[in-house]
């Protein structure tokens, strides 16, 4: 028994529909992408979904009373309530750097995307 | 004596922050004007990936890509807080810009002026919702807003109208956040916002209802339910379909519509369908010397068309002070033909290569895209009105029309 899983693609905005068939647990055919990270993305997307979290945490002392902050690179998808628990407790105080470390998630940077 | 430019840029998004950074770079005197207290329009509040893909070759949060285009402003005179209330065209050469700003009202002269004010969102009763007047009604801008810029959550039990990209990152933000979002409501038949956004509601399990639409919302204090209906193929309400979700907020992400007040009041000429002005290859309206670019000219998708539009109106600023106009010997039309909802630039002169930014009617698989009087055909997989189609016609295509270029998507055989 093999089954067909119907993905859009989330790497670029091209979206592209790409169709995975799994059979015995084993990817037995991939269609529908046109590059390789696309590729690579849907047998990622079935093995062990993974996105980049985004979030906003407090700050003392900017412009803004926030920051808003990513995880340098896609973490696991089942991962994401764990971060946002240990995103919540974070504080920081002016002055916030755009790029600047602010935290750290198992070996996964938390970067700020904008300056206070 | 008034303090004089060649170019003021109305509006600090990343449409004038583009215009502003070419326009100093090809030589010209720059004034660029915002009305919020920081750069980057509606930017700073976007914190999710997925800006720059086109432009800066790499994915950005909104933040980073508005930092980005702030870090090139040097030599820009910016002026932030600083509203615009009225723009008077006194000749083609010699326009005025008032503003008011911390500093008091001031007028400047400009000889061009690049409007990029952006867009407003519709709100719930553009679209027909009535009842209570409760607290708890945002839309998805404001909710974004609060969110993501001053860290307050808007409410717990979420309903959002509208399943567009804006509605969808928003569903995105209250899941992430530990909001129980109950629905995503969408009148068309089909989704509205790009489909690698559609992933969102998978991810959350977050259902959506198309053809659906709220029509009530009752509460004493702040918003307890909201009813909704399903809507038949002519988004007639279907009597007996009516249901009640339970929510505390709702959401409302029903579109954006170009912000022109300035411009009308001015006599500038609107093409309803965009919503926007009616513009030459150059995006000058159809008061010469006044451009218009980002969602001021058109809703975009992404952000990178938008810089561009910036760019493109700022190279028509720099040929217009040099020329004394944007002079063609001839316009063509560029007209709409079948399945084409919108397209912008109206007028080409052939003189040189041009981005043709378009939406369709009604979403369709295996198309053609094509443009008979000049012989360009483009095969497209698919096509939908939630994703701009934009192709690049070249000055010699163009110059083969005789005065009007259709632009239609048909089906293939």
């Amino acid at each position: 028994m093999s089954e067909v899983y119907r993905l859009t693609c989330i790497v670029c905005p091209l979206s592209c529909s790409i169709e995975v068939e799994i059979e015995a647990g084993k990817i037995k055919d991939i269609k529908g992408y046109t590059c390789p990270r696309g590729k690579e993305w849907a047998i990622e997307e079935i093995r062990a979904p993974k996105r980049v979290v985004m979030s906003v945490i407090p700050v003392e002392g900017g412009k803004l009373p926030t920051v808003s902050v990513k995880t340098e690179k896609p973490i696991p998808k089942d991962k994401i309530p764990e971060l946002m628990k240990m995103l919540a407790k974070l504080k920081l105080k002016a002055p916030v750097k755009v790029g600047q470390v602010v935290g750290e998630f198992e070996g996964v940077k938390i970067i700020a995307t904008r300056e206070a | 004596m008034l303090e004089s430019y060649d170019v003021v840029v109305i509006g600090g998004g990343p449409a004038g922050m583009g215009a502003a950074i070419k326009a100093k770079e090809l030589g010209l005197k720059v004034l660029l004007l915002d009305d919020n207290d920081f750069l980057g329009g509606i930017l700073p509040q976007c914190i999710h990936p997925g800006f720059g893909l086109h432009y800066f070759k790499e994915e950005l949060t909104g933040p980073e890509f508005a930092y980005r285009l702030i870090n090139k402003l040097d030599g820009v005179e910016v002026k932030t807080s600083a509203r615009v209330i009225e723009i008077q065209n006194y000749s083609d050469l010699e326009k005025f810009v008032t503003y008011v700003s911390p500093e008091g009202v001031k007028k400047v002269a400009t000889k061009t002026i690049i409007y990029a004010a952006g867009a407003r969102e519709r709100h719930a009763f553009e679209i027909g919702i009535v009842g209570d007047r409760v607290a708890g009604i945002y839309t998805a801008g404001e909710a974004q807003a609060l969110m993501d810029l001053y860290g307050i959550l808007p409410g717990r039990d979420i309903v959002i109208v509208g399943s567009g990209d804006v509605g969808l990152i928003m569903a995105r933000r209250f899941a992430l956040e530990g909001c129980n979002v109950k629905a995503v409501i969408e009148l068309m038949p089909y989704p509205g916002g790009l489909a690698r956004n559609l992933m969102i509601l998978k991810d959350f399990n977050i259902p959506l209802y198309l053809s659906h639409k709220v029509v009530e919302v009752r509460g004493r204090k702040r918003v307890e339910k909201v009813k909704v209906v399903k809507v038949d193929e002519n988004l007639r309400e279907i009597p007996g379909s009516e249901f009640w979700i339970e929510a505390d907020t709702l959401i409302i992400s029903a579109g954006l519509i170009p912000n022109v007040k300035l411009l009308q009041e001015i006599g500038v000429r609107i093409d309803p369908a965009t919503g926007g002005p009616v513009v030459n290859d150059r995006l000058e309206t159809s008061v010469p010397g006044i451009f218009v670019a980002g969602n001021s000219l058109l809703i975009n998708d992404l952000v990178d068309y938008v810089v561009e539009q910036g760019e493109t109106a700022a190279e028509g600023a720099k040929e217009f002070i040099e020329n004394g106009g944007i002079k063609s010997t001839r316009w063509i039309k560029l007209v709409k033909g079948e399945n084409v909802r919108l397209v912008a630039p109206h007028y080409l002169s052939g003189e040189r290569d041009v981005w043709i930014y378009a939406r369709v009617q009604r979403p369709i698989e295996d198309v053609t895209l094509e443009f008979p009087e000049i012989g360009k055909k483009l095969r497209l997989p698919v096509v939908k009105p939630s994703e701009m189609l934009r192709i690049k016609l070249r000055g010699e295509e163009i110059r083969k029309a005789k005065e009007k270029i259709t632009m239609q998507v048909v089906k293939n055989e």
